[in-house]
């Protein structure tokens, strides 16, 4: 993925014929005087340390907590390391609670979550896109309208439908299935991949065309190559909600050998020692966090936020 | 023009017309193919549990036997259960208490960050980092922080300034507050990037002109930015009430709707009826509510929008 993939918001100003085109509510004339100056160091300290201990300091927290015997964090939580560290709780988590294999199934469902919304997005966004039928109106239009239904609505009706498959029969409790066919059922996903493949040039599709590339081939070797930047923003998204998800696989996968660590991690709880416990947690967090400190641009530039407001 | 499906103009020549119908249908068909994955994976797991969803509401249905029609008894049903008016309640609370704590937040962020010349990145990497922990994650660490006892994270803080201990979860009082601290946290800073998008686009020349007149500050602000990003704010606005009203993962592992019921959500009340039932899952009750909150939002989504826009003109 592209480093310039999606350009940071505060760089997307519009031209303007101001004077000085970067400046904000403060301006430049106020911020050379030593006084506003001061003043704005002041803030943006405060902020910081408020960013540092409210937004950062829980997970400070169980980062340090992970680290500590559990009977000095139970006794004195704020306490820096009384006692020494105690880094087998890490080991203990990951053999011991099985967080590997938990952690293992989690990543199990996210790729498959991943490939169902890949397939859907692309395949979709091709046709309604790149195609377009007579009918693809009506049908982004019935995709889109699934965007105006909370997902509340859908849960007991999904359940059911999950439970026994109309038609086929198949009862798909108990199986990754489960969670991955319905996670494709993105109307993000297909939206955003349209209107991505509606902006490509037409030109090329009709070079391709008389060079005698059939859609499938138009698909492949000229449409897939062009869209990396959409599949990186529906990839991380997808992984990241999947993550995410609790209610949905707690319904439908019941095996505990089978289920994620957001459906294990509360289970756990009662049972585990605590210091184990917030070592689990600790693992639980660090891919997500990874993922976020990879693809910050994606995340920051609003692009999968502004997109579901926009619906 | 000429988009690969396009049906071809009637032909003259009898061959080219067959050619024609050949490529046609097999550009159908090859459409056709593509659009597959969508209409199968949508189909089953979207629009026809919508459509479900209404018929299951007049039906009483559970696995065992076959579903029967029973006109708008679930909705009686619903409605005669002293726990919806306590659900409903709460949820409302929640709401209200979410907006509280979680709306004025991410907006004096945002417009304190817009200003910042360097390190822009650094700090909206901060306010983010709690979006990308999962909930559930931050619910079970959160646990520990409002753990009653006098050494609970937050209870060996307020002792520090001879405060508390409170007891956060435990108490009827204070549950549903503590709950919105944590989703505060878990919320803000997506709401925070959202509008750091938006500030971007107010235009400078505005706060120029304002200057020219002799703008405080604080004027620009309440007469300049945030007017601008008005309509962010009121679409945000109404997101988070949405969001609210289905808040479940957070009442769920915190307190499981108690102590006393004290955090049972209309969620919750959904989940309880169709799978925490001993009697088996009364499947219709929790879509004639799942139906009934989604009504709710949609009419009080509109009468927000009517009035905003009738504002809009006003002003």
């Amino acid at each position: 993925m592209g480093r310039r993939l999606v350009r940071l918001p505060w760089r997307r100003r519009p031209p303007t014929s101001a004077s000085s085109p970067d400046r904000g509510i403060v301006s430049a004339a106020d911020r050379s005087q030593s006084r506003v100056r001061w003043f704005m160091r002041f803030l943006n300290g405060s902020m910081l340390v408020f960013l540092l201990i409210v937004g950062l300091g829980p997970i400070l927290w169980m980062l340090k907590s992970a680290v500590t015997p559990t009977l000095d964090t139970l006794r004195q939580p704020m306490a820096l390391w009384p006692h020494g560290f105690d880094l087998s709780q890490f080991a203990t988590a990951w053999n011991k609670v099985h967080i590997d294999r938990y952690l293992f199934n989690t990543v199990a469902i996210a790729f498959g979550s991943w490939l169902v919304q890949i397939v859907v997005a692309t395949t979709a966004g091709f046709a309604l896109g790149v195609l377009r039928p007579r009918y693809t109106r009506l049908l982004t239009g019935l995709v889109i309208a699934t965007l105006f239904v909370p997902p509340i609505v859908l849960l007991v009706p999904l359940y059911l439908t999950v439970v026994d498959v109309p038609i086929i029969h198949w009862r798909m409790i108990d199986s990754y299935w489960a969670v991955w066919l319905p996670a494709g059922a993105s109307a993000f996903n297909v939206i955003i991949t349209k209107r991505f493949f509606d902006n490509l040039p037409r030109e090329i599709f009709e070079a391709a065309r008389v060079d005698g590339a059939g859609p499938f081939r138009l698909f492949w070797s000229v449409v897939l190559p062009m869209s990396r930047p959409i599949l990186g923003v529906v990839s991380v998204f997808a992984v990241v909600a999947t993550w995410k998800d609790y209610l949905w696989p707690l319904l439908v996968i019941r095996d505990p050998a089978i289920q994620p660590l957001s459906v294990r991690l509360p289970i756990l709880a009662p049972t585990t020692d605590l210091g184990v416990f917030i070592a689990a947690l600790t693992i639980s967090t660090i891919i997500p966090i990874a993922i976020f400190l990879l693809f910050q641009r994606l995340f920051l530039s609003g692009t999968g936020l502004s997109g579901a407001l926009k619906g | 023009m000429g988009s690969i499906s396009e049906v071809a103009p009637v032909p003259s020549v009898d061959a080219r017309s067959r050619a024609a119908r050949f490529r046609v249908t097999r550009a159908g068909l090859a459409t056709f193919a593509f659009l597959l994955p969508m209409l199968v994976i949508f189909g089953l797991f979207a629009w026809f549990p919508i459509i479900r969803a209404f018929v299951m509401s007049v039906q009483d249905t559970n696995l065992v036997s076959d579903p029967v029609y029973v006109g708008l008894q679930n909705f009686q049903r619903v409605l005669a259960d002293p726990l919806l008016g306590i659900a409903v309640r709460n949820t409302a609370w929640f709401a209200f208490l979410a907006l509280i704590f979680g709306f004025p937040v991410p907006i004096i962020l945002a417009v304190l960050m817009s200003e910042l010349r360097h390190r822009r990145g650094l700090f909206s990497a901060l306010a983010y980092l709690p979006v990308v922990v999962p909930p559930v994650v931050s619910v079970l660490l959160w646990r520990f922080f409002f753990a009653a006892s006098p050494t609970g994270v937050f209870n060996t803080i307020l002792g520090w300034f001879g405060l508390g201990p409170l007891p956060w979860l435990q108490n009827a009082g204070t549950a549903i507050p503590s709950i919105v601290i944590e989703a505060t946290w878990a919320a803000a800073g997506a709401t925070v990037i959202i509008y750091l998008a938006a500030l971007v686009g107010v235009r400078p020349e505005l706060y120029d002109a304002a200057e020219v007149d002799g703008a405080s500050l604080w004027q620009k602000i309440r007469y300049i930015t945030l007017p601008q990003i008005r309509n962010v704010l009121f679409v945000t606005l109404i997101l988070q009430l949405i969001a609210t009203a289905q808040l479940f993962t957070e009442p769920l592992l915190f307190t499981g709707g108690g102590p006393a019921n004290s955090t049972m959500t209309v969620l919750l009340l959904i989940y309880k009826y169709a799978f925490q039932n001993s009697l088996g899952g009364d499947y219709g009750m929790a879509a004639a509510l799942s139906l009934m909150l989604a009504a709710f939002l949609a009419v009080f989504t509109a009468g927000y929008y009517w009035l905003t826009r009738r504002w809009g003109v006003d002003s």
